[in-house]
């Protein structure tokens, strides 16, 4: 039995901002996950990231996750095990990990569950035909593994991950045919839709995809308009050569081990799907528990690297480690993160996600 | 579709051997350490087995282990997902027919 | 309309022009940034301080163009790739544009590209009058294009021809 002060769960950017914040102010932190390399999905985001200087702007996500796991590695107080599952979290406080075949038992006086979110799927006819694949998957594909998804790319969603990962496919020499988009307006940054115009992909607002055909594998897709309450207009069916149907309509928070610790779970629409009651310093209804990054809530990654700084500082100040070096450290770290949140959430693109925590909170 | 040599911001040279391994049979060539499922398609293998009831084909969905889609048998091994599971010398990957029966283990 | 096509209207453009008197005689940054979204870098990547530093990080760049040398640093450091350069008059009959260039293969100088207007249309030859890579940039090249003076603002992106 392991008992570190405080665990964390995911070595992505929240996780890693999380390990390093606690570990900083000397609390002793265990930093898992379950992939043989830290990063999260910042090691497949070969574009520049938003945000401000302290979010790394204009740095390539690629890059950021050297940067980060490099932070984590030189703070002598966190221990990162990769290639390392956790299988549950039991009644007694107890979380159980894989690592290369064997079992480890963890009893941390503090958990901070940064899993992130995964992909949603949607449901129309061929939608289990291979060459339909989640839009991480086209990514991972690519950018991680260098090989190309396919010679022809039909893109089902144009918020930031679609009209992102389009433009990487075509960095990775594959043509976009389109991208469809069921809402009358583009959902994701307008400047990377403007990009992705520029290189000549057309974007079909009010249009979802009715079916995907082929015998063994992708062979099209018919896409067709949609009114304004979503339903299909009659007679407006075009039919797309594509051997991929890249699917990047959401992402949901991956909440098993909350749900599992008990923590009080809410269906919040605007944060992606159910995430746990979690007060200003991100811990949970369950004591000791606290989340970051998308699995409080389907966002950016400059948002989850400061709610992982955020979690962190908190868990730490809990178990005594607030005054760090100077006598009041993490006070002053704690009121600077929740203002690095509002400002990357005060702008209209922000909306959704306010919107989303004040239903959570109220 | 085909691996990419040159690429405007990622650099995929590598230092990891190539290494043979067989696919229902036919001996393909991957690069030692990397997901199966790279491989296979790399190769222009898409389909990864068919469905329990319908026999629809499968391929991968998420491609990180979270979605069971791309469920392999692996050295005689069922349901391996080869979406994650490296590739090493000798491999022998089939695809798998419905859910795959597990092995008794002495 | 820029939010269902992603493409900015004439109007659109217009109103980032940098003013019409600086225009005639220099080579000047636009910011064709028309969204409130958390992002600041372009104000840093300035060396003669012609975008204000952010009070709020969601709003738009604002541009001291008297201070602009179109130099071009901040290209290359918009994570939108939203920013160009533009010259009106630079020859007799052409304007000159710089973009960022992000894909393969990058061309040289001298090449004879086509030039693409924002919806990927070819509306020109365009000649590749430099290029740069510095480490600076971070792998996001400069293409300094020659165009036909009338599609200054609109040539936004090439085509390399096999």
């Amino acid at each position: 039995m392991r008992t570190p002060e405080i665990l964390v769960v995911g070595a992505g950017p929240a996780g890693l901002s999380a390990a390093d914040a606690a570990g900083s102010l000397g609390a002793e932190v265990v930093l898992v996950d379950r992939s043989e390399a830290a990063g999260g999905q910042l090691v497949k985001q070969t574009h520049m990231f938003f945000g401000s200087k302290n979010q790394f702007a204009a740095t390539r996500g690629i890059d950021i996750a050297t940067k980060l796991t490099a932070q984590v590695v030189e703070n002598s107080r966190v221990e990162m095990l990769l290639g390392t599952t956790v299988l549950g979290y039991y009644p007694d406080g107890v979380i159980l990990a894989e690592r290369d075949g064997r079992l480890l038992k963890f009893e941390p006086q503090r958990l901070i569950v940064a899993t992130g979110a995964a992909e949603k799927s949607l449901p129309f006819p061929g939608n289990d035909l291979p060459g339909v694949y989640g839009a991480g998957a086209v990514q991972t594909l690519m950018n991680v593994h260098g090989v190309q998804p396919g010679d022809r790319v039909v893109m089902l969603g144009a918020g930031n991950i679609g009209l992102i990962v389009s433009y990487q496919l075509l960095q990775a020499g594959v043509p976009v045919a389109a991208i469809v988009e069921a809402a009358p307006t583009i959902g994701g940054y307008l400047v990377h839709a403007s990009k992705i115009r520029r290189a000549g992909v057309p974007i079909y607002t009010s249009h979802t995809v009715k079916k995907a055909y082929g015998a063994e594998a992708l062979e099209g897709v018919v896409i067709e308009a949609v009114d304004e309450h979503c339903q299909p207009v009659p007679g407006t069916e075009k039919d797309l050569a594509a051997d991929v149907l890249c699917v990047a309509v959401g992402l949901t928070p991956l909440t098993e081990l909350l749900f599992q610790a008990g923590c009080d779970m809410r269906y919040i629409s605007q944060l992606g799907g159910h995430v746990a009651w979690r007060n200003d310093d991100l811990e949970t209804s369950v004591p000791g528990i606290y989340v970051a990054g998308d699995v409080s809530g389907v966002e950016e990654a400059s948002s989850a690297m400061v709610e992982g700084n955020l979690a962190g500082v908190c868990a730490a100040a809990s178990l005594g480690y607030g005054g760090g070096r100077n006598g009041n450290e993490s006070e002053p770290l704690r009121l600077a993160y929740l203002e690095q949140l509002r400002e990357l959430r005060c702008g209209p693109m922000g909306a959704k996600t306010r919107d989303g925590i004040c239903s959570l909170t109220s | 579709m085909s691996r990419i040599t040159s690429h405007p911001v990622l650099d995929f040279s590598t230092d990891r051997r190539l290494v043979t391994f067989t696919f229902d049979g036919r001996e393909l060539e991957g690069f030692e350490g990397e997901p199966i499922a790279a491989a296979l398609h790399a190769a222009g293998v898409r389909v990864l087995g068919h469905s329990p009831v319908l026999h629809r084909p499968r391929g991968f969905y998420c491609a990180i282990g979270n979605c069971s889609s791309c469920l392999m048998m692996v050295d005689g091994e069922p349901n391996v997902r080869v979406c994650v599971e490296k590739l090493r010398e000798g491999m022998r990957v089939e695809t798998q027919e419905g859910r795959g029966e597990l092995r008794a283990h002495s | 309309m820029l939010s269902h096509t992603g493409i900015p209207t004439a109007e659109d453009i217009e109103a980032v022009l940098p003013p019409e008197e600086l225009r005639a005689s220099r080579r000047l940054a636009v910011f064709e940034c028309f969204q409130d979204i958390p992002c600041d870098p372009c104000a840093a990547a300035c060396p003669y301080g012609a975008i204000a530093s952010f009070d709020d990080i969601n709003d738009r760049p604002r541009v001291e163009a008297e201070k602009c040398i179109g130099c071009a640093k901040c290209v290359s450091q918009c994570p939108g790739l939203a920013i160009f350069v533009v010259e009106e008059h630079y020859s007799a009959q052409e304007a000159l544009v710089v973009i960022p260039y992000e894909y393969l293969p990058v061309p040289k100088r001298n090449d004879i590209v086509a030039g693409l207007d924002r919806e990927g249309v070819e509306v020109c030859r365009a000649r590749v009058v430099k290029v740069k890579n510095a480490v600076a940039q971070d792998r996001t090249r400069l293409l300094w294009l020659a165009v036909p003076s009338a599609l200054a603002h609109v040539v936004r992106n090439i085509r390399v021809e096999a």
